[in-house]
């Protein structure tokens, strides 16, 4: 069907480089029509505009982009070969170690802290010649759905900066929608990719847990963490996922298997013949009306472009946020253990009389903020003699009766649908203090990383209560991450095809 | 703390506490594995390198780096279970335990709990009786487990050397990640007076296997053989009485002597009615008793969970089995049939093996040397010769082939054995074959009765005195003429020949 890469959504290059999409940036730039240099100062730039107001970075690496993105150029220049992305601007979450190079996780208790060593995402991205602009603000340690939880502040929402854009990674999906990058790195832990694509107006996927390498992506709960692209259009997505996907000898969890074709299918964008399930448990109460009617208009489409609409049950998703808020504390309460004052970042009493335990506690005291502290006492709760069975036992019992949910519908379907969210973005501090309220944004999120498949979202249109962004969710089993761009690729294009260009190119103007 | 204070003095002898109580022990014991490279890291586990040069983002914990299982650790655990005659787990799972030690830079340690790779074996010690002889005790093994070693603290300041007084600490990471392997066996009971005895001859055993199979150096001054001891007492037919746990015990005699010195301790303690305390106790080489560590009453709660970021361990039970055939045989039932088959005394035996030529004679003999003639080289000229030179018997370049040779030429009268010393100390200048150092350094026996005659006379003749008593009959003073005989001769005189024949010339029967 449409195999045409969406854009240039600005047709004056020159005029507007942060326009652009990834891919079209990168044939530019491998034209000779746009230098890299010139692309990253315009992203800088931008940066130097309107982050003050979004506040996506925690860090812009200036000095360093400009310094790559002239390697770039010079590699162009002697005739060398360059890759699909290369001289690309990229916001990359500050989750994610990089040597040299401030990496806080949005918490006080790293402040200061420089990596000796590359995270095996950023040496993927140096490979490829993406240029990494700066770190992107997250809630602390990649625990809240609004950033609000960011010990330097909260970022903002580009379609309405009284909203929050979205979190964990709200940095990098605000730093996309902002147009300060055309691509970004996120993590997803139970949502923290996909929510904030769907509250700004983007998209964002979370691949199959072990397909992305985990090392150097600063631990929230092993067994669900992955990292994921962030962008504009599903196929620079593709293109992100193909870059930083594949087997890591340095995280025992990789999965050492060929990675699917998501470029091939974000450019083949088909879903003739295609069985998409509707998720029973995923909409009706709890989902903004403006939401579900965007979503179901979404449906429509599909349906008009040739793909077999069924609707299967899941019965333990309902289950899925108990479960996710054992296992996750469960795990977070062990991994963050390490920060403790010892070795780097902040340390408490220094240098006085105080012995160790009390430096120690001192440190976790004041470095961590209140939902790092809640969930950590929630995980040592869970984890504690006696609780253990009742508790992480139990939650484990339910991860696998939804990994069963899972097997059962893609036994009946090739690919399952939901809104990303029930809502769309939220004024900033309606949640902050009601983490129920909160947990609940990642209800359709969590049961994938539960189960460790995979899941895009992607924008579908203005919400008609609020005229905000509402996201759509693909979820694909395990390793078939390509089904994601098949589908998304091809709802994307009927969307433009109707509007006549990218949702967010409606964002208000910063 | 004073360990004064807390210091029971024995009032009850070994002999007398065991006429009244029968001991339960315990035995944990840790190997550190001779890897090249640590449990979870590439690093050295080189011992004695500078403090923290063997270390890297994994094994320091630094945000986001993350443990990969070092195969070969896991191949030398389980080589150990069979050893061990344990079961093989076909699918097991490494754990966290978690606790704050600045030690320990993840502030947990990746352990295993309930599901450890190695369970309920055996292994039966030859314990020596009082009277010399030895008796066959089988030590059940509960569990055999993989976990990594910590890092070492030293204390700076205050009067113990202990945390807690010091001035400040000093932590040296590069032992933290080394694999371990902790072997724990079931309670040991119906010792009786023969409990140190058999925990001492336990973990020498346990010393040899490890160092037959060559996963480590087992070297417990240097730590890499460590052993905690349990013991409980109780009145004969009554339950088992509260167990203390006995650390720091680092030489084989101090197994032996802290199981007794606790014994001791426990029977006076319960002699006058005391309550033994479930606690810690630290063995002191120098006085031979236990002082109490940490109290266990507060029992710590580890907050087990399996351990995220690894992959389960499923060895292949084709490739168990295949391990399972290379197992050598026990080294001490083995000695033992060897020492049968050569005729000789357990002490004997044991002597070989503490000279570290057993596998050399075992050698020799295979080669065709007779066990006496191999053992009485290898023990004596050629153990002299590796001392002198400073190097380790087995690195002395003779063959089997050399001792027969010389063993052959003894026989026929052509070497005695100071020659022979000489033929053996060309070869291994690398002067050549036995009989091309024979020829080159002229070292046959002289045959020629008339040059010995010759000699002989000479040495009357310097000996006046002495020849004088010869011929009175004073048979006995021949010796001195020997020596100047063997003197004159460079020792290639037959010393018994030349006896003969100096009696013959002084007209006196021998």
């Amino acid at each position: 069907m449409n195999s045409t890469p969406k854009g240039p959504v600005n047709p004056d290059m020159a005029a507007d480089l942060i326009r652009q999409s990834a891919r079209v940036l990168a044939e530019a730039i491998k034209s000779g029509e746009v230098s890299a240099r010139e692309v990253t100062q315009a992203h800088l730039d931008r940066i130097g505009a309107v982050d003050e107001r979004v506040h996506a970075f925690l860090h812009v690496d200036t000095d360093a982009a400009l310094a790559h993105a002239d390697r770039v150029d010079v590699k162009r220049a002697a005739g060398e070969q360059l890759g699909d992305l290369a001289g690309v601007p990229l916001a990359l979450k500050d989750i994610l170690a990089m040597k040299g190079v401030p990496t806080t996780c949005g918490s006080k208790i790293l402040q200061g802290w420089l990596p000796p060593y590359d995270s095996t995402i950023v040496e993927r991205l140096r490979a490829a010649d993406i240029i990494i602009l700066g770190k992107t603000n997250m809630d602390e340690f990649a625990m809240g759905s609004s950033t609000e939880y960011s010990a330097y502040g909260p970022s903002h929402n580009p379609w309405d900066l009284n909203r929050i854009p979205g979190g964990s990674g709200g940095g990098s999906a605000a730093a996309v929608a902002a147009f300060e990058a055309p691509l970004a790195i996120g993590t997803d832990t139970g949502g923290s990719i996909r929510q904030p694509a769907a509250l700004t107006g983007t998209v964002g996927v979370k691949p199959t847990y072990g397909s992305v390498s985990r090392y150097g992506l600063v631990a929230l709960a092993s067994s669900l963490d992955q990292a994921g692209p962030c962008a504009r259009t599903v196929l620079d997505a593709a293109y992100l996922h193909s870059v930083i996907a594949g087997h890591d000898p340095h995280d025992s969890t990789s999965i050492n298997a060929a990675v699917p074709d998501v470029v091939a299918a974000a450019m083949k964008a088909d879903v003739r013949g295609l069985r998409i399930g509707l998720v029973k448990q995923l909409s009706g109460a709890g989902y903004q009306p403006g939401v579900l009617q965007r979503f179901n208009e979404a449906v429509d489409v599909l349906a008009q472009l040739g793909a077999e609409i069924v609707e299967v049950d899941c019965p333990h998703f309902d289950e899925a946020m108990s479960a996710y808020y054992l296992i996750l504390p469960s795990e977070c309460s062990s991994n963050l253990a390490r920060f403790d004052g010892m070795r780097y970042g902040l340390r408490v009493q220094d240098g006085g009389d105080a012995g160790v335990e009390t430096v120690m506690a001192d440190t976790r005291e004041m470095g961590f903020g209140p939902e790092v502290k809640r969930r950590i006492m929630l995980g040592t709760y869970a984890l504690s003699s006696g609780y253990y069975d009742a508790y992480y036992g139990q939650a484990q019992k339910i991860r696998t009766l939804i990994i069963e949910d899972f097997t059962r519908a893609f036994g009946q379907v090739d690919v399952l649908v939901s809104p990303t969210t029930p809502t769309t973005a939220f004024p900033l501090g309606e949640k902050v203090d009601d983490p129920l309220a909160m947990y609940l944004n990642d209800i359709a999120t969590i049961p994938v990383n539960l189960a460790g498949n995979c899941a895009l979202s992607l924008p579908i249109g203005l919400s008609p209560a609020d005229g905000l962004p509402v996201g759509l969710q693909v979820m694909a089993p395990t390793m078939a991450d390509d089904r994601l761009y098949l589908v998304g690729a091809a709802l994307e294009s009927a969307l433009f095809d109707r509007w006549g260009h990218l949702l967010i190119e409606e964002a208000p103007a910063l | 703390m004073s360990s004064a204070q807390n210091h029971v003095t024995t009032t009850v002898s070994f002999d007398e506490a065991l006429t009244r109580y029968d001991p339960v022990i315990g035995l944990e014991v840790h190997v550190e594995l001779g890897t090249a490279s640590k449990m979870f890291c590439a690093c050295s586990t080189e011992f004695g390198a500078p403090p923290n040069t063997q270390v890297c983002p994994v094994c320091l914990a630094l945000p986001g780096a993350m443990p990969v299982i070092n195969a070969k650790a896991v191949e030398s655990i389980i080589r150990m279970g069979l050893a061990l005659h344990c079961s093989i787990a076909t699918w097991c799972r490494m754990a966290r335990k978690n606790y704050f030690y600045p030690d320990m830079p993840k502030n947990f340690q990746i352990s295993q709990y309930d599901e450890p790779i190695c369970t309920d074996g055996w292994l039966d010690v030859l314990v020596p009786n009082e009277d010399g002889s030895t008796e066959l005790v089988r030590v059940e093994i509960e569990r055999v487990h993989l976990e990594e070693d910590t890092g070492k603290l030293t204390h700076a300041g205050g009067a113990t050397g202990r945390i807690h007084g010091a001035d400040y600490s000093l932590v040296d990471y590069n032992r933290a990640g080394i694999p371990l392997v902790e072997i724990v066996t079931k309670p040991i009971t119906g010792t009786a007076a023969l409990a140190p005895a058999v925990a001492k001859a336990y973990v020498a055993e346990l010393r040899d296997i490890m160092r037959d199979l060559g996963v480590s150096d087992v070297k417990m001054e240097e730590g890499s053989l460590r052993c905690d001891a349990n013991l409980s007492l109780n009145i004969p037919g009554d339950a088992w009485g509260t167990r203390t746990e006995t650390k720091n015990v680092n030489s084989l005699r101090s197994v032996e002597r802290a199981v007794r010195s606790e014994i001791e301790r426990q029977a006076a303690v319960l002699d006058k009615g005391g309550v033994i305390r479930q606690e810690t106790r630290h063995f002191h080489e120098d006085t031979g008793v236990t002082t109490p560590g940490r109290s266990k009453e507060e029992a710590e709660d580890y907050r087990y969970f399996p351990e995220p970021d690894l992959v389960p361990i499923a060895p292949d039970p084709a490739w168990v089995e295949k391990l399972r055939a290379s197992i050598p045989q026990q080294p001490s039932l083995r000695r033992a049939g060897l020492a049968t088959a050569w005729g000789i005394s357990a002490f004997d035996m044991e002597s070989l093996v503490n000279a570290g030529v057993l596998a050399l004679v075992e050698a020799a003999v295979a080669d065709g040397v007779a066990p006496d003639t191999a053992r009485k080289w290898w023990a004596g000229e050629l153990l002299r010769q590796a001392n002198d030179r400073g190097v380790p018997p087995q690195e002395l370049a003779v063959t089997g082939a050399d001792i027969l040779r010389v063993d052959e030429l003894i026989a026929t009268g052509a070497l005695n054995d100071q020659l022979a010393r000489q033929v053996f100390d060309g070869v291994l200048l690398g002067e050549g074959s036995v009989d091309d150092v024979v020829a080159a350094r002229g070292l046959g026996v002289v045959t020629d009765e008339t040059e010995l005659l010759a000699a002989i006379d000479q040495a009357l003749a310097d000996q006046p005195e002495v020849a004088e008593k010869i011929r009175a009959g004073k048979i006995a003073a021949a010796g001195a003429i020997v020596g100047g005989v063997m003197k004159a001769t460079g020792g290639r005189a037959d010393a018994s020949r030349v006896r003969e024949l100096i009696l013959s010339r002084c007209e006196v029967s021998g």
